[in-house]
Formats: structure tokens, C-alpha cells, sequence
């Protein structure tokens, strides 16, 4: 049975310690984010209010990670 | 990422798991003709999983997003439907194609797999699509040795893919399997931006569930009205093979074939 790549659209709420954000997603749950290796190297800073792509763990539902600021 | 290679009694006991699910396929691919209905085909799945003591992974999962849980023993996909199409009054007509995945738990340990077949004939570009599917997992049984990134791999079966000019789909992925069927890492048939991020190092006993799924048309696919078929966007066929491997020194091992099938 395939895995799905679990990616939702959602806002930056509050910027916390450790490259970590709050991210409240469309259907209006908040998950903890944390920043994709690949967007720390690239140096792509996330402000709160920043529209971003959270992949989300089929383990954990409120934990993620951002992979795209959109803009 | 926590990978952790299994030792060889879990090996073994995943042998046995992927035994029960190559027999099931097997016995599915003789049974699909012309009239029988995907709810038969679960049926008899059903029927094999008791009689060897094991029982399906499918049922009762939950989705990925939160969603309905799976309400089907295995996943049987039509034609334009890619995966995870639930068993039901649909009869399989000539001409159809028919992806069967079939998954267990047996003795506390798992084995998951699946098989695209054609029902009679088909155009030939339907039956071209099928073989690369097939063939990528063969690609995965010589090229993921031990030592080998695994982007290294899924760079070879997108270019099998593209080169025959099909898509891979990118929405769904392989994965780690072992105690439970979704374990680390993901696995992707293909080279992402995000892969720097998801690579990993294939490291002998590592057990991974493979599974290349390619479209005719659009690499595009969406989710259905029942909460998990997935179909392709431009309602063109699709493909999907799958097998449990073990990594190997000299490459991958699959878990899920019966020793006296050739491997197609």
C-alpha cells in the first residue's frame, strides 16, 4: 500500500526557538514545523504570515516540516 | 531517520509474511477474468490470509490525513485508478487493467506487494506501460545493493520510465516496512527536490517495500469521492508493481515472490 507524500497549505502564526514555527493549516489545525534541510541552505527566511507547504508526519498529525514559502 | 537493519530471524519471519501475500497474488492474477467482481477477488484473498494464519494490514488503516479508515481486506484498482481502490461490486471486464496489492501481517511481522495485470488484450502501449512497471522492479532487484544511495536507484527507474515516455507518479511513495507496514524511510520513485533531504544509504537488512506506480498520460493523480482510490487525472491507465525487498550486498532480495516463480 503506497505512502502518501502528505502535504497541506497553510500560514506561518508564530516563529519559535530553533528554526521551529506554528503553522495553522487550512482546515484550521495548528501544527509545530519545522524548516526542510534544503530550505535552511538555501537561506529562505519565514516570517509569520508567510503562505507555506507543510509535509506532515503520518506519525504525529501536529508535527511537520515546511518545504515551500510560497512567493 | 532511525533505519534500522533486521536481523535474519525477522528476515525470515517477514519471508514467511511475503509468501502468504506472492501465493495470494498469484491465485488472484488466475481468478481475474471477464465477470468476476473486485469484491470476489477480496474474497479469496480473505479466504488464503485465514487459511495460512495471517491477516490483512489493509483494513481498518487509517489515511494518511486523518480521514476514513481503509474498510477493504486488500486494494484492487481499475483501469484509470492507480492505488488503494477499494474491493466492490465492479466487475473486471476484457481489456481491463487490474492492479491487485495485497498486504499481511503474520506472526507479528509484514509483507506487502503488488501486481498489474491485464485482462485479455489491450492496446499496445497499455501493455508497454505494464511491462516498464514490472521491469523498474526488476532494476530494483539488481541496481539497490548495499552501499548504493537510494537516489542513485530511483534516478534509474525514472529514467526507465521516462525514456518508454510514461509518467511517475510523485504523490506516493514506497516505504520501510517491517513490524508495521509504514515504517521509515520513504521511498520515492523518483529524484525530487526534496531528495538531498530524503536520501538515505541502502544498508544490508534494511527491508523496504518498493513500489513504482506510472501513468500513461499525466503524472497527475487525485483522490476519488470515497476517501482513498486514487485515479489519474487525465482518466488514462495506470500501473503499479510492488515488492518487499531485503537489502543485499549484491543487490535487493524480494520477500514477496514464490521461489519457483521467474520473477514477471
Amino acid at each position: 500500500m503506497a505512502k502518501d507524500v502528505i502535504r497541506v497549505e497553510g500560514k506561518v502564526a508564530e516563529a519559535l526557538p530553533n528554526a521551529v514555527f506554528r503553522v495553522e493549516l487550512e482546515n484550521g489545525h495548528k501544527v509545530m514545523a519545522h524548516v526542510s534541510g534544503r530550505m535552511r541552505m538555501n537561506f529562505i527566511r519565514i516570517l509569520p504570515g508567510d503562505q507555506v507547504t507543510v509535509e506532515l508526519s503520518p506519525y504525529d498529525l501536529a508535527k511537520g516540516r515546511i518545504v515551500y514559502r510560497a512567493g | 531517520m532511525n533505519l534500522r537493519p533486521k536481523n535474519a530471524e525477522a528476515i525470515e519471519k517477514m519471508r514467511a509474511a511475503g509468501r502468504v501475500v506472492a501465493e495470494i497474488l498469484e491465485r488472484l492474477e488466475e481468478i481475474g477474468h471477464p465477470g468476476v467482481t473486485t469484491a470476489d477477488l477480496e474474497a479469496e484473498a480473505v479466504r488464503l490470509m485465514k487459511a495460512r494464519g495471517a491477516r490483512s494490514l489493509f483494513l481498518g488503516q487509517p489515511h494518511p490525513r486523518g480521514g476514513r479508515l481503509y474498510p477493504g481486506q486488500i486494494c484492487v484498482s481499475v483501469n484509470e485508478e492507480l492505488v488503494h481502490g477499494i474491493p466492490g461490486p465492479r466487475k473486471i471486464a476484457e481489456g481491463d487493467v487490474v492492479s491487485v496489492d495485497v498486504g499481511v501481517e503474520k506472526d507479528g511481522w509484514c509483507g506487502d506487494a503488488a501486481r498489474t495485470f491485464i485482462v485479455g488484450r489491450a492496446p499496445e502501449r497499455t501493455v508497454a506501460m505494464v511491462a516498464v512497471t514490472g521491469e523498474a522492479l526488476r532494476l530494483v532487484r539488481r541496481e539497490a545493493r548495499a552501499g548504493v544511495l537510494w537516489s542513485a536507484v530511483a534516478g534509474q527507474i525514472e529514467n526507465l520510465v521516462r525514456h518508454a515516455g510514461f509518467s511517475v507518479v510523485t504523490e506516493y511513495v514506497g516505504h520501510g516496512i517491517g513490524r508495521k507496514m509504514w515504517e521509515d524511510p520513504r521511498v520515492p520513485n523518483y529524484v525530487g527536490r526534496d531528495m538531498a533531504r530524503d536520501d538515505f544509504l541502502l544498508a544490508e537488512g534494511l527491508t523496504l517495500a518498493v513500489e513504482p506506480m506510472v501513468n500513461m498520460g499525466t503524472a497527475d493523480v487525485r483522490e476519488t469521492e470515497d476517501g482513498w482510490t486514487v485515479v489519474t487525472c487525465d482518466g488514462r491507465p495506470a500501473a503499479h508493481f510492488e515488492d518487499t525487498f531485503v537489502i543485499r550486498r549484491e543487490g535487493a532480495e524480494p520477500l514477496t515472490r514464490l521461489p519457483k516463480s521467474s520473477g514477471d
